[in-house]
């Protein structure tokens, strides 16, 4: 059972098992991956990565370029630059900094490169947050990355090590999300795997195309309508083929590294189940012992993992549909003007599916708003209590008498 | 399912204190998770660390509302915060301050020891006479009060979780592990 299982820090491919928190793991896992350039700009809560990399870097355990820029910006733009040279690149952000790079993450997606980035969730502000919801990583949804969401800290090594992987597969950047704080500034066992098993599941990547001398090509050419969208199909059937690779990818893991994450999503107790709450990242974690807790009393209810979002699991959502007669959403985030993210694309999903259970889209966890085993079975109870949604949206643990 | 708050002020050591404790408590073979308050942390401000304890991997991804054990790094929190909220019934607190335990007035259903880990860790030279940091000094207070885990493991993860002066820091605990034990008081309710 993956990362959940007492077993899984017990496997002849762990170097050690250090108790460490979510940056650092995400730190780790870029000097086991031998990435050669980091390009990043500090911001809370992501601080640690880049701080816990540039003391890798500067004792001289990883042979990288460590690059202090001025912005997020900036940061992305030498990884790209990085990225064009046939170097692997790094870099790692947050929530507003996350949004100073957008223009970027199209430029770095458009131009097809495997640049691996961590994301730790933070609230966009105003009003001021620096804690965790999701509405800055899916604000990103049409640049063209990756999205994957962890659910513990060995999952974000786990991941950060599969994105090179898959993003050096598909020509795409891959993001790793990681909530603030409940990750991020958390600290658990960690298992680090044995540098020569990462090296031979990740060997050096060898870049199609790049900027060489003695090679030259140009890169950022203005293209006319007569390619432009060909450009864009290419692209379009890139993250198409993304889903059989991260399968993939997570099956080679697993065999190698003994621990795996379904893939894109992850069921728990969903087989047997009559409601399924999807979700992602940490409130995977609490909800687990909802579940078991809910179980233990006999309510038919299971969870799905969603651990990516881009490319979103259309053909797993399709499967739990034909299983279940309702399905919950929880987003930790919120579209104005419509709803939860998540809860849309379900649907979406859903739309031309042969079978469409009652959806219930859940808004819990905003700007770090504590989510709780409690706050789950509230929509567990919504969901079983009720057979359609009262309304699109259903605020939980919001401090008013009137939830719209 | 074990669950700890330490109080604080930034610069004390909690949030350390409460990953080494993690630390220790895997050394021993169990599972752990540590945190602190979720947020921004300055000199000399009210910081809470808090640590879960469980023979299977931690999934509750929460903050702790109940804590089984409170550790009080700053006795003058006592007067500015409330310490003991939602300290279960029976639960433990270990007070750093040279006082009399018997001084403080705290509720009576309560485990209450105190260690002078200030005077301990000045001596030891960690940090400075004003702000002397606590955080090894009272993991070996913690260790002996509450049996929750052992001092080998302690100062084992002590040693491999701060950054300088190792061998003050693991003394400055065994010297904290042999002088809480005197000054255990268990106040019991005038009711009961």
């Amino acid at each position: 059972m993956g990362v959940n299982g007492k077993d899984s820090l017990i496997h002849p491919s762990i170097d050690k098992v250090v108790v460490i928190e979510g940056t650092h793991a995400a730190s780790h896992a870029v000097k086991l991956a031998r990435v050669q350039v980091i390009a990043a700009y500090p911001i809370t809560p992501q601080t640690g990565v880049v701080e816990k990399l540039s003391e890798i870097v500067s004792h001289g355990d990883l042979n990288a370029k460590f690059i202090k820029v001025e912005s997020e910006h900036s940061a992305m733009a030498s990884c790209i630059g990085a990225s064009i040279s046939g170097a692997r690149a790094f870099t790692a952000t947050s929530s507003q900094g996350l949004a100073l790079m957008h223009e970027l993450l199209h430029w770095a997606a458009g131009s097809r490169l495997p640049i691996v980035m961590v994301n730790v969730n933070r609230a966009l502000a105003p009003p001021w947050s620096i804690y965790v919801d999701h509405n800055d990583s899916l604000s990103q949804r049409d640049t063209g990355w990756l999205q994957f969401y962890a659910e513990s800290n060995q999952e974000v090594l786990d991941t950060v090590l599969q994105a090179y992987k898959i993003a050096e597969a598909v020509s795409l950047p891959v993001m790793i999300n990681l909530d603030a704080f409940v990750l991020s500034h958390t600290s658990e066992p960690v298992a680090i795997p044995k540098q020569e098993l990462v090296d031979e599941f990740l060997p050096p990547w060898k870049a199609e195309f790049k900027v060489d001398p003695a090679n030259p090509h140009a890169f950022g050419a203005l293209v006319g309508p007569d390619a432009y969208m060909e450009m864009r199909y290419k692209l379009f059937e890139a993250m198409e083929d993304a889903r059989e690779v991260i399968r993939n990818v997570d099956s080679e893991y697993s065999e190698k590294f003994g621990r795996s994450y379904g893939g894109l999503v992850e069921e728990y107790y969903a087989d047997d189940a009559e409601v399924v709450l999807i979700t992602s990242a940490t409130a995977v974690s609490t909800a687990r012992i909802a579940v078991d807790e809910m179980r233990s009393l006999g309510f038919p209810v299971g969870l799905a993992k969603l651990r990516t979002f881009r490319p979103f699991p259309v053909d797993e959502i399709r499967s739990l549909a034909q299983r279940v007669s309702k399905i919950g959403v929880m987003d930790r985030n919120i579209s104005f003007g419509a709803t939860g993210i998540i809860y849309q694309e379900t649907k979406a999903a859903l739309y031309n599916a042969p079978v469409r259970p009652k959806l219930f889209g859940f808004i819990a966890g905003l700007g770090g708003r504590d989510v709780t085993p409690e706050t789950i079975k509230e929509m567990y109870s919504h969901i079983m209590n009720n057979d359609t949604p009262e309304s699109e949206t259903i605020w939980v643990g919001l401090k008013q008498s009137q939830k719209s | 399912m074990i669950e700890i708050r330490m109080h604080g002020r930034g610069g004390q050591g909690g949030v350390i204190a409460a990953k080494i404790l993690a630390s220790a408590i895997f050394k021993e073979g169990r599972f752990a998770q540590s945190f602190p308050s979720f947020g921004v942390e300055r000199r000399g401000a009210p910081v809470l660390a808090f640590t879960r304890i469980d023979d299977k991997p931690v999934r509750l991804r929460t903050a702790i509302y109940e804590p089984d054990h409170i550790i009080v790094l700053d006795a003058t929190l006592i007067k500015s915060t409330n310490v003991f909220s939602g300290l279960k019934s029976g639960g433990t607190i270990l007070i750093n301050t040279s006082a009399q335990i018997g001084l403080f007035d705290f509720p009576e259903e309560y485990h209450a020891a105190a260690v002078d880990a200030s005077g301990i860790a000045v001596k030891h030279n960690l940090g400075t006479k004003s702000i002397p940091i606590v955080n090894t000094s009272i993991l070996g207070a913690f260790a002996k009060f509450t049996g929750v885990v052992g001092i080998d493991a302690v100062v084992e993860a002590i040693r491999e979780g701060v950054p300088i002066m190792q061998e003050e820091n693991a003394a400055a605990a065994m010297e904290a592990y042999e002088s809480v034990e005197t000054q255990v008081v268990q106040k019991v309710s005038a009711n009961s």
